[in-house]
């Protein structure tokens, strides 16, 4: 177990960064871990009831590998890592690591740096190239389609490979990763980590074939034709849109995908014409929306030199340190401050957009008012408006990070005629993750609803043991 | 004495079997006692005296629901010749002269048919075996007189005298004795055939030609109103063995009563059962010249279902009618710890481990009076856990007893006065006219046989064989597939197999298990799950063995026994002994390969337990009885060790669970009487952890090798898991060491110390496993609730193994995880986990009742996740009332506690916040053991208080002080705790901070330990005597018995309310603890549902229950299962973990390692910072608790708490829930209601505690003026033996009005004369003076708080004080402060956990300054052995005038140091200015600088003062001579304590001088 009073003894390290001024010059990753993990592991307190270890969706065996780390048995620790995560160099990046909000340490002081650990045992893993392809010695015969190259599609495309069978990966982009490769920028997660996976993968017999979108390119008809399984995990793709005075007519207002897409295949070396490039260089920027996704946006709009940046949230400032009594170990509402953040933004809070402001059919500012938020009768948070608070703020460029609603239902959705839920999404629970049609299975955000990558590997693991199952009576799988 | 066996036949009247109660669990102890003329000279001045001896061990025995209704009582005499002579003519019969006639008493049935047709089964057997039936009498009787209870007439027998006559077939009276022998045995066993069920059962009390046993179902008293014949002048005989039964079952059984036909018994045997199974085994092996064809008839030489006591007298019986003699069989029967003895004589030793191989052990504290008629003696077990002492008169009488006092013998005739030792005997030959020196008999019989030729010649020592070569362990891949096979998980590596490869021993746990029972777990569990550790309570102590490990042994010999009853053989048995049991794969090889090296004696063979793995689950039945059959003919074919292996074990052959082949096969060759002619050993990959080996230990292995325990251990250092510098060896031989120091907890724990006896002795209860699984396979083991059979054990196995070579991803490169001892995703259920956790938090934070039922819910509802026997059950379906007809949660709060955890374990904060709580809720706190701060008894500013209203009096007796105990509304004797029954504990050094030093009257930074045992509860009457002394301290507190569930509890229960407890709680195992063993928390006692059921039914039984309040305790968490425990019999419910949880326990189970980083569990400053908990937080849980319950109750239709107790007819088990293991349970045991035939189930009485006719009363009355006005009194008083605890009530008066500083020295002085009850001046406090001119008994000074008490004999008494006997044993035990001089000799464990107080003695038993913490002790004659084991602080002065007290005096925590010389001495004064006598007391403030001189010699001086003593004079008139022969016994951590406390205090003063 770790050290016994190492919690006691050393405290928390977390990443380093490179200077601000620095890193808004590239799209490169700019931090690095702290050189001596193994005090980090030290600080574990191998805890009899490991709430971290309940606190992570992939229940990643956190103490056991923590005490690897400490004790330097790192190859040990990758084996235990990934016997829960498929992918640890994915959330040891982009993980908003509830772990460490449940970790027992953060109780009574700093959380132990669970996420950067994560991050350190697989990046040993690759350095040493401990990490390679584990391919089935059978095949089983069966054929199975994934719909969704996200970390859902990818998981469970790697689990089920691995049992033999033979899984084929459809991406309507053009490259794998789903979200990951475009709705978050480089700067954020180096796309090289997803092609290293990708590499092992195809190793391991999964065939990706990319610019193939189901329900237009491909029907749904030839899939269920030629797959014993099919594996829905085409993401949540559908935007929250703000549909106020100005939103249609103006330009110059965009979903944020719109932007971090773009932005991210120019990155990657693609041709995006300029004229479908969206570009913040020199404007004033408001991001509506005060979630990562936002965060993304600023980043980006940071560095392609925006003017000014604005971030507006709806809900009121959440508290600095929240009460941990009444919080630990669940994920509190708590202020949190982006690297995007801190790059260069203004955060405003409970303010709501009433009407985009325009001039020869661009967008050149939005008028805001300040909300209220109280507790109704039900107890609910019911918002109002306050009278007089009403402002306006300069915007030559406006996006959209509001979340999404549900997944892209025209297409494949509608074409198949699965149920789905009562909020859009795929229907199936999270045992089977059997959709309402025969063989037909979906996971991740298609099932759930906008998620973190964390749970789309869970979603995407467990769907892939009841496929297995389902194909061949009994599964080696784990949950 | 005594565990019933499982019984075909149960005692007479006795209640069935029904629900959890079972007549086979009765236990009981008692007070025995002799007198004898050692010439010889017959009287009925004899026969008078021993009914006297009777009267006056009353207190010793216990009565019922009834008083008039006694346990049991009984005298052996020698048959009465004149009186026979005299009254043989009236009876027509035509006696034979003395010698040549033997009388049968025997019992018989009242119905006139069954009787006559038992007569005539008796006559016809005497006539068949060639004696001659003489004829019957009545023996008059009197009931009416005896005034003997209906209930005890209802089964009283007709009880008739049957007279035989030599016949020609019996040359002398020995061969006539054995004759009678074999009369009863086969007349007893062709009755039986008969199946009488009568209210009284046929049963002979005695049948022989010298002996005669009259008793019967009595008081003491009523044994000689009820028998005429002891009343007649003519009835004679020159000695008289008598016995008082303290049974913890009332139940009328005639025939329990003791003497038996030898003996008479104080104690218990805990090892019966192997030793009923050994005996059988021999059945095909033993042969008899004396006996001859005789023998045959004799089977069942042991009868089944009778008491342990009973076992015994037929084993000594089956003993000296085969030719040994008296001494001989007692020596065999419990033999002395001879193993590590280095102070015993060559010869007898030898001896000793020549019959090692002839027998095992019977083991178990025991004082056995015995007698044939023509030698009487007595013999203490090896570790002395009975007292038993002795007089002798100068004309010829000698006096045994447990205790002096039962008879008023004039001091001027008496002339020695002595205590039996620990394993030592005493023997008087009534025919040679003398007594026999041990030493003499014991040497005699060390002589009889060159012992030590023999053994030289015979014994073959396993690592004396040529080395072998044993096969290499596996690569890592091949060998984690073997893992897996066996069960192995990564938590067997990291938690229980590394520590003990590391440390050498078991690794420490903390909190309680909450994992499921393996019948409800969804995994495969290791067989050895189902079976729980039994462990002493009460009946009978558990050994330290640590401290006293020179009783423990581990020996194991291999093979085959010679001949019991071959006492001539010509040619010696070879033997192959092994120091340990665990054998190393060398080791084994040398087993396998023995044949080469001992010219063919010894025939090895070895038998596979694996089977195809094609045949899955079901092949396991077949592959064992191949097995048995195998094992069967191998030693038919002479092979005489029989290994069985699963060493074949692969992917494509399963093996049979090595726990079920080892017991199928051991049972199996019992069965054909075959087993003591091989030796069994198992080659196992199975076994790893304490408790797998233990399990087989106890189902018959000799010896083990976990040949994949030692693989691991080579596969883990090769992937550098160990520390470097350790080698491979080492790292086993450390492994090893661990598991036999475990062995020897689990062993100690039940109080048996050496592996031959608890090999086979089956100290198990199976919990969940089908009584025809058991019945065949795991015989005589009790089981109560049923559960799996064959069919679900082999589909663990075939999983298991299925897992193994199979493809499961996670299991590619890595073990299952286990998650029982920490929470995991992938493991082992538990019942709290982060989810409950979290939400039970915030719900008392935020006073969020809906949050608390999310947390009940998901605790309440096991489905799919079964965790506990409750969780089975579901509420029937009632007519619901409106909730505001409940009783208001402000009620039913006031019967929840919460649990006994000890300030020292937990924080300040966390232990004070719960008092405030509990007292604002009108509940109760408990203060667990280790004291509480004074200043916490006054109430606080805002009216809260931190008084804990439950003080526990712990075997530690830590803090325990008059004031501690007067300030109490409950006394809780802590007899066992859920999560280490039948041990001890430790605080260690680190933790004892200067405040816990001061509240447990320790010195900081010295590690304090509780002893396994009270060393002053050895049995059920000793817990009397300590409710007794309790009761005493504070007459308006009641005393409450803390007990442990297992099997058997409710009649240990029902004795505890016998010994007067007001109030008993049942513990599950589950509970939990600060620092416990590993094994123990997982695998000790049985889940509180059994208990407490079994409590209830047995309590109700008896007519009881009223008369006590029942508290259910262990793993209690919602308002379901507070319903639940009441509706089983719970007056109130504890809480413990979970109130922890409330106030912010976030379970980290490091509460051992002082991290815990919420403050709960901690003494370190920093981290208690970080407690949060809020009085408020708990309360608000226990007022949701509350709530839920009314939920409950409103839904059942019951308005009061009062109306749920007892009644299970609102239960029913839930059927929805079960899964494939838990399908076969019957819960119905727990639910069955006994017929109450109108007395209380509930709580609703009280207590007689006798208290009102105390000689106390007339102190408390005389010492008015000095309790009231602080005038002195003087009070002159004469005491006997039956004045208890005197001084004791006074004192309370005493620290109730003054606390712990008491009155002015001798405000209260009392000159007593005579005899001392048990507990002269318990807990005497400050200002009281007891002066004594007598003797005392035992436990004299007990918890001593203060007082002072001087005891020598009085004038007239012409012994030399210095060479006998004054005081009994375990005195000053858990002294506190006070002064003690005693003007002769003490007995065992004389101050033991003393933490302050003064003595002086003039000699000691073994044992003496026994886990001493503090005080200062004088003893200035020899001390017996183990002097200062576990003595962790104060200081010994011993004379040791013949130089050799190291030997007598356990090393391992003291030092022993000269007697500083006088020079350094007046350095040391001129710079101390030794203020040694402050106000005329002893004060001593022990300093390294002390002036050692100066305090011992004015402690003699004052010892002469106060007691006049004759030694204390003569050293001090020599003093030059004598002082240097004294020995200081320092503690090593006690001496390293007080110097950084004086270096602290020099650093102060220095400061104050800078300063100043």
């Amino acid at each position: 177990m770790g050290k016994a009073t190492g919690f006691k003894e050393f405290s928390r390290e977390n990443l380093s960064y490179a200077p601000v001024a620095d890193r808004i010059t590239h799209y490169n990753e700019f931090s690095k871990l702290p050189a001596d993990m193994s005090t980090q592991g030290a600080r574990c307190m191998d805890c009899g009831v490991p709430f971290c270890h309940n606190g992570c969706p992939i229940n990643n065996i956190i103490p056991d590998w923590n005490d690897c780390v400490y004790n330097g048995n790192w190859r040990e620790a990758l084996d235990i890592l990934h016997s829960t995560n498929n992918f640890p160099e994915f959330t040891g990046r982009i993980c908003p690591a509830p772990c460490e909000e449940a970790c027992t340490v953060n109780l009574i002081g700093d959380a132990v740096s669970i996420k950067n650990i994560e991050l350190s045992i697989v990046e040993k893993g690759w350095e040493e190239k401990w990490i390679a392809p584990q391919i089935a010695a059978h095949k089983t015969g069966k054929k199975i389609a994934i719909v969704g190259s996200g970390p859902a599609g990818m998981a469970a495309a790697q689990q089920l490979a691995r049992v033999g069978h033979d899984v084929v990966v459809y991406e309507k982009e053009n490259r794998v990763g789903g979200l990951m490769r475009y709705g978050i920028p480089n700067f954020k997660f180096d796309k090289k980590i997803i092609d290293r996976r990708i590499s092992q993968m195809s190793a391991e017999g999964v065939e990706f074939r990319t610019d193939v979108h189901i329900g237009v390119d491909l029907s749904t008809k030839e899939l269920l034709n030629d797959f014993d399984a099919v594996l829905l995990t085409g993401g949540s793709e559908k935007p929250r849109d703000l549909p106020i005075e100005g939103r249609d007519e103006l330009s110059g207002i965009h979903y944020a995908m719109e932007l971090l897409t773009k932005n991210t295949k120019r990155v990657l070396g693609d041709d995006v014409a300029e004229e479908d490039f969206i570009s913040a260089t020199g404007k004033h920027v408001v991001v509506i929306g005060g979630g990562d996704t936002g965060s993304d946006c600023i980043g980006t709009s940071s560095r392609h030199g925006a003017e000014s940046i604005t971030q507006l949230e709806i809900m009121p400032a959440p508290p600095e340190s929240p009460n941990k009594l009444t919080t630990w170990p669940n994920w509190p509402m708590r202020m949190r401050t982006s690297t995007s953040q801190e790059e260069g933004c203004e955060r405003d809070f409970s303010v709501a957009t009433k009407r985009f402001v325009g001039e020869n059919g661009k967008v050149t500012a939005i008028e805001c008012v300040r909300v209220d938020w109280a507790q109704g009768e039900n107890g609910q948070w019911q918002m109002s408006e306050i009278a007089g608070s009403e402002f306006t703020l300069k915007a030559d460029l406006v996006l959209l990070a509001m979340g999404f609603l549900h997944p892209v239902h025209e297409g494949m959705i509608e074409e198949l005629g699965v149920d789905k839920d009562g909020r859009g999404n795929v229907a199936a629970n999270d045992q089977d993750y059997q959709t309402s049609l025969d063989k037909v299975f979906a996971a991740g955000d298609m099932r759930r609803g906008q998620s973190l990558v964390v749970w789309a590997i869970r979603e995407g693991r467990q769907a892939a043991r009841s496929v297995d199952q389902y194909l061949m009576g009994s599964t080696d799988l784990p949950r | 004495m005594s565990r019933l066996m499982k019984q075909p036949s149960l005692p007479m009247s006795a209640p069935k079997k029904q629900g959890l109660y079972d007549p086979a669990n009765e236990h009981d102890s008692c007070g025995v006692g002799f007198v004898a003329h050692i010439k010889n000279r017959k009287s009925h001045d004899i026969v008078e005296k021993g009914l006297e001896i009777l009267l006056r061990l009353t207190h010793r025995g216990a009565a019922g629901a009834d008083p008039r209704e006694g346990d049991g009582a009984g005298i052996l005499l020698q048959i009465p010749n004149d009186f026979f002579q005299s009254i043989a003519p009236e009876l027509g019969i035509n006696l034979p002269e003395e010698g040549k006639y033997g009388v049968g008493m025997v019992f018989l049935p009242k119905d006139e048919s069954h009787r006559k047709a038992c007569e005539k089964l008796v006559e016809q057997t005497i006539s068949d075996e060639g004696q001659l039936f003489l004829g019957w009498r009545d023996v008059p009787c009197d009931a009416i007189r005896a005034d003997l209870p209906e209930s005890v007439t209802a089964c009283e027998p007709v009880i008739r005298q049957v007279f035989i006559g030599t016949g020609d077939n019996s040359a002398d009276q020995d061969a006539f004795e054995r004759k009678l022998y074999v009369i009863r045995r086969v007349a007893r066993n062709l009755i039986d055939e008969l199946g009488f069920e009568d209210e009284a059962n046929f049963y002979f009390a005695s049948m022989s030609s010298r002996t005669i046993v009259y008793k019967g179902m009595f008081h003491s008293h009523q044994v000689g109103t009820y028998y005429e014949d002891l009343r007649d002048a003519r009835m004679t005989s020159a000695l008289a063995l008598v016995h008082q039964r303290f049974s913890t079952n009332t139940f009328p059984a005639w025939e329990l009563a003791h003497p038996f036909r030898m003996v008479a018994h104080n104690g218990e045997i805990n090892t019966v059962r192997g030793n009923i199974n050994w005996m059988n085994a021999r059945r095909h092996s033993m042969k008899s010249e004396l006996l001859g064809d005789d023998l045959d008839k004799l089977w069942p030489v042991i009868g089944e279902g009778q008491s342990d006591t009973a076992c015994f007298d037929n084993a000594i019986e089956l003993l000296t009618m085969g030719g040994y003699s008296l001494a001989h069989a007692a020596m065999l029967l419990i033999p002395e710890a001879w193993a590590g003895n280095s102070l015993m004589d060559e010869k007898r030793k030898a001896f000793y481990e020549y019959h090692a191989a002839v027998m095992e052990p019977w083991d178990g504290p025991a004082a056995v009076a015995f007698t044939d008629g023509r030698q009487i003696g007595a013999t203490l077990d090896r570790n002395g856990l009975r007292p038993a002492r002795y007089l002798i008169t100068d004309d010829d009488l000698v006096l045994m007893a447990s205790e002096m006092g039962v008879l008023d013998i004039p001091e001027e005739k008496i002339v020695k006065k002595w205590r039996l030792q620990p394993g030592k005997m005493f023997l008087i030959d009534l025919e040679e006219g003398k007594i026999i020196p041990e030493a003499d008999l014991k040497a005699e019989l060390a002589d009889q046989k060159p012992y030590q030729k023999i053994l030289a010649e015979t014994q073959v020592q396993l690592e004396s064989l040529p080395k072998e070569v044993a096969p290499m362990a596996p690569e890592h891949d091949a060998l984690l597939d073997k893992q897996q096979a066996f069960g192995y998980s990564q938590e067997d590596l990291k938690f229980l197999m590394t520590p003990m490869a590391i440390s050498g021993q078991e690794a420490t746990g903390s909190m309680g298990n909450d994992n499921p029972l393996a019948v409800l777990s969804n995994r495969s569990r290791h067989l050895s799950n189902y079976f729980r550790q039994l462990f002493a309570q009460v009946t009978n102590p558990p050994i330290d063995p640590i401290r006293e490990e020179m009783v423990m042994s581990l020996t194991s010999i291999i093979g085959p026994r010679p001949n019991l009853l071959g006492l001539d053989a010509e040619e010696p048995q070879m033997r192959l002994e092994v120091h340990q049991p665990i054998l190393t794969n060398i080791d084994l090889e040398k087993v396998r390969h023995i044949e080469r090296y001992t010219d063919g004696q010894f025939r090895t063979t070895t038998l596979s337990m694996c089977y195809t793995a094609d045949q899955g689950a079901a092949g396991m039945e077949a592959a064992l009885t191949r097995l048995c059959e195998a094992a069967e003919k191998a030693v038919n074919e002479h092979y005489n060790i029989v290994i069985i292996s699963d060493r074949e074990m692969d992917a494509d052959h399963m093996a049979i669970p090595s726990l079920l082949a080892t017991s199928a096969v051991h049972q199996h060759l019992i069965n054909k009487g075959l087993r003591t002619e091989a030796g069994l050993v198992v080659e196992t990959g199975s076994a790893r952890e304490i408790h797998h080996f233990a399990t087989l230990a106890g189902y018959g292995a000799e010896a083990i090798n976990p040949y994949l325990a030692f693989e691991t251990l080579f596969d883990l250092q090769r992937s550098g898991q160990f520390p470097e510098e350790l080698t491979l060896e080492e790292i086993k031989t450390r492994y090893i060491k661990a598991i036999g120091k475990g062995l020897y907890k689990v062993m100690s724990k039940m109080g048996i110390s050496t592996y031959q006896s608890y090999c086979g002795a089956q100290i198990f209860e199976a919990i969940g496993l089908s009584s025809d699984f058991v019945a065949k396979y795991f015989t005589g083991t009790p089981t109560q609730i049923e559960g799996v059979g064959l069919d679900e054990i082999s589909e663990e196995a075939s999983k298991l193994h299925r897992t193994a070579f199979g493809n499961a991803q996670v299991y590619k490169n890595a073990l299952d995880d286990g998650g029982e001892y920490a929470w995991r995703v992938r493991g082992e259920e538990h019942m709290l986990g982060p989810d409950t956790i979290a939400k039970l938090q915030h719900a008392v934070r935020t006073d969020n009742y809906n949050l608390y039922k999310e947390y009940a819910d998901h605790i309440n509802d096991q489905t799919g996740r079964l965790l506990t026997l409750r969780g089975l059950f579901k509420f029937k379906d009632s007519n619901a009332i409106p909730i505001d007809e409940v009783e208001s949660a402000e009620n039913i709060v006031k019967r929840f506690v919460t649990g006994a955890m000890s300030f020292g374990s937990i924080s300040h904060e966390a232990h004070s916040t719960l008092a405030i709580a509990m007292n604002r809720l009108g509940g109760k706190s408990n203060t667990g053991e280790g004291g509480e701060e004074p200043e916490r008894f006054t109430p606080m500013e805002n009216g809260d208080s931190m008084r804990s209203a439950i003080k526990q009096v712990a075997s530690g007796r830590f803090g325990v002080t008059t004031e501690y105990l007067a300030n109490a509304d409950q006394i809780q004797i802590k007899m066992a705790q859920g999560a280490k029954p039948g041990e001890g504990g430790q605080l260690p050094g680190h933790k004892v901070d200067q405040r816990i030093g001061r509240v447990r009257h320790s010195t900081p930074g010295v590690g304090l330990i509780s002893p396994p045992p009270h060393h002053d509860i050895y049995s059920i009457e000793d817990l009397a005597q300590l409710i007794f002394d309790l009761k005493n301290t504070n007459t308006d507190a009641d005393i409450s018995v803390k007990l442990v569930s297992e099997i058997g509890v409710g009649t240990v229960a029902a004795g505890v309310v016998k010994a007067h407890a007001d109030h008993v709680v049942i513990a599950g195992h589950d509970g939990g603890t600060g620092a416990s063993p590993l094994t123990s928390i997982k695998h000790a006692g049985a889940p509180w549902e059994l208990g407490l059921a079994e409590t209830q039914q047995t309590l109700v039984l008896n007519r009881l229950r009223g008369r006590t309040r029942l508290q259910a305790d262990g793993q209690m968490r919602t308002g379901r299962d507070v319903v639940i425990a009441a509706l089983l019999g719970a007056d109130e419910i504890a809480f413990g973990t979970i109130a922890l949880v409330a106030e912010g326990c976030i379970m980290m189970r490091k509460c051992h390692l002082n991290t815990c980083p919420v403050g709960v569990a901690t003494q370190d400053p920093e981290l208690r910072k970080k407690f949060v908990g809020k009085p408020e937080d708990v309360v608000n849980y226990f007022m949701f608790v509350a709530e839920e319950a009314r939920e409950i109750m409103a839904g059942l239709g019951i308005r009061t708490y009062d109306e749920l107790i007892g009644h299970t007819e609102f239960l029913d088990t839930n059927d929805a829930i079960r899964h494939w293991k838990s399908e076969g349970l019957d819960l119905s045991p727990l639910l069955h209601q006994v017929d109450a035939k109108e007395a209380a189930i509930h709580h609703c009485e009280t207590q007689d505690h006798g208290l009102d006719k105390l000689i106390d009363n007339k102190l408390i009355e005389q010492s008015k003026s000095a309790l009231e006005d602080k005038k002195p009194v003087i009070i002159e008083t004469p005491i006997c033996n039956v004045d208890r605890s005197f001084g004791t009530m006074l004192s309370g008066k005493v620290a109730k009005k003054y606390g712990m500083k008491g009155l002015a020295e001798d405000s209260i002085v009392i000159n007593a004369k005579g005899t001392a009850g048990q507990s002269l001046g318990a807990w005497l406090a400050r200002g009281v003076t007891i002066d004594l001119a007598g003797e005392g008994n035992d436990y004299v000074g007990k918890g001593l708080s203060g007082g002072r008490i001087a005891i020598y004999p009085p004038k007239e008494s012409s012994i030399k004080a210095d060479e006998n006997i004054i005081v009994g044993n375990t005195v000053l035990f858990g002294a506190v402060a006070g002064e003690c001089y005693f003007n002769g000799i003490g007995g065992e464990r004389f101050a033991v956990r003393n933490s302050g107080a003064v003595a002086v003695v003039e000699g000691v038993g073994d044992h003496g300054c026994e886990y001493m913490t503090g005080g200062t002790i004088v003893v200035l004659g020899e001390t017996g052995r183990n002097f200062a084991a576990g003595m962790s602080g104060g200081i010994a002065y011993v004379l040791d005038e013949a130089g050799d007290f190291e030997s007598r005096c356990n090393m391992a925590q003291v030092a022993l140091e000269p007697i500083a010389s006088e020079a350094d001495a007046l350095e040391a004064l001129d710079h101390q200015g030794l203020d040694l006598e402050t106000h005329g007391r002893v004060d001593i403030k022990h300093s390294l600088s002390q002036n050692d001189q100066i305090i011992l010699r004015t402690l003699i001086e004052r010892h002469v003062h106060y007691t006049n003593s004759a030694r204390g004079k003569m050293i001090l008139e020599n003093w030059d001579d004598y002082l240097p022969k004294f020995t200081k016994v320092m503690p090593v951590d006690y001496k390293r304590a007080l110097s950084e406390m004086e270096a602290e205090m020099n650093a102060s003063k220095g400061k104050e001088h800078a300063n100043g």
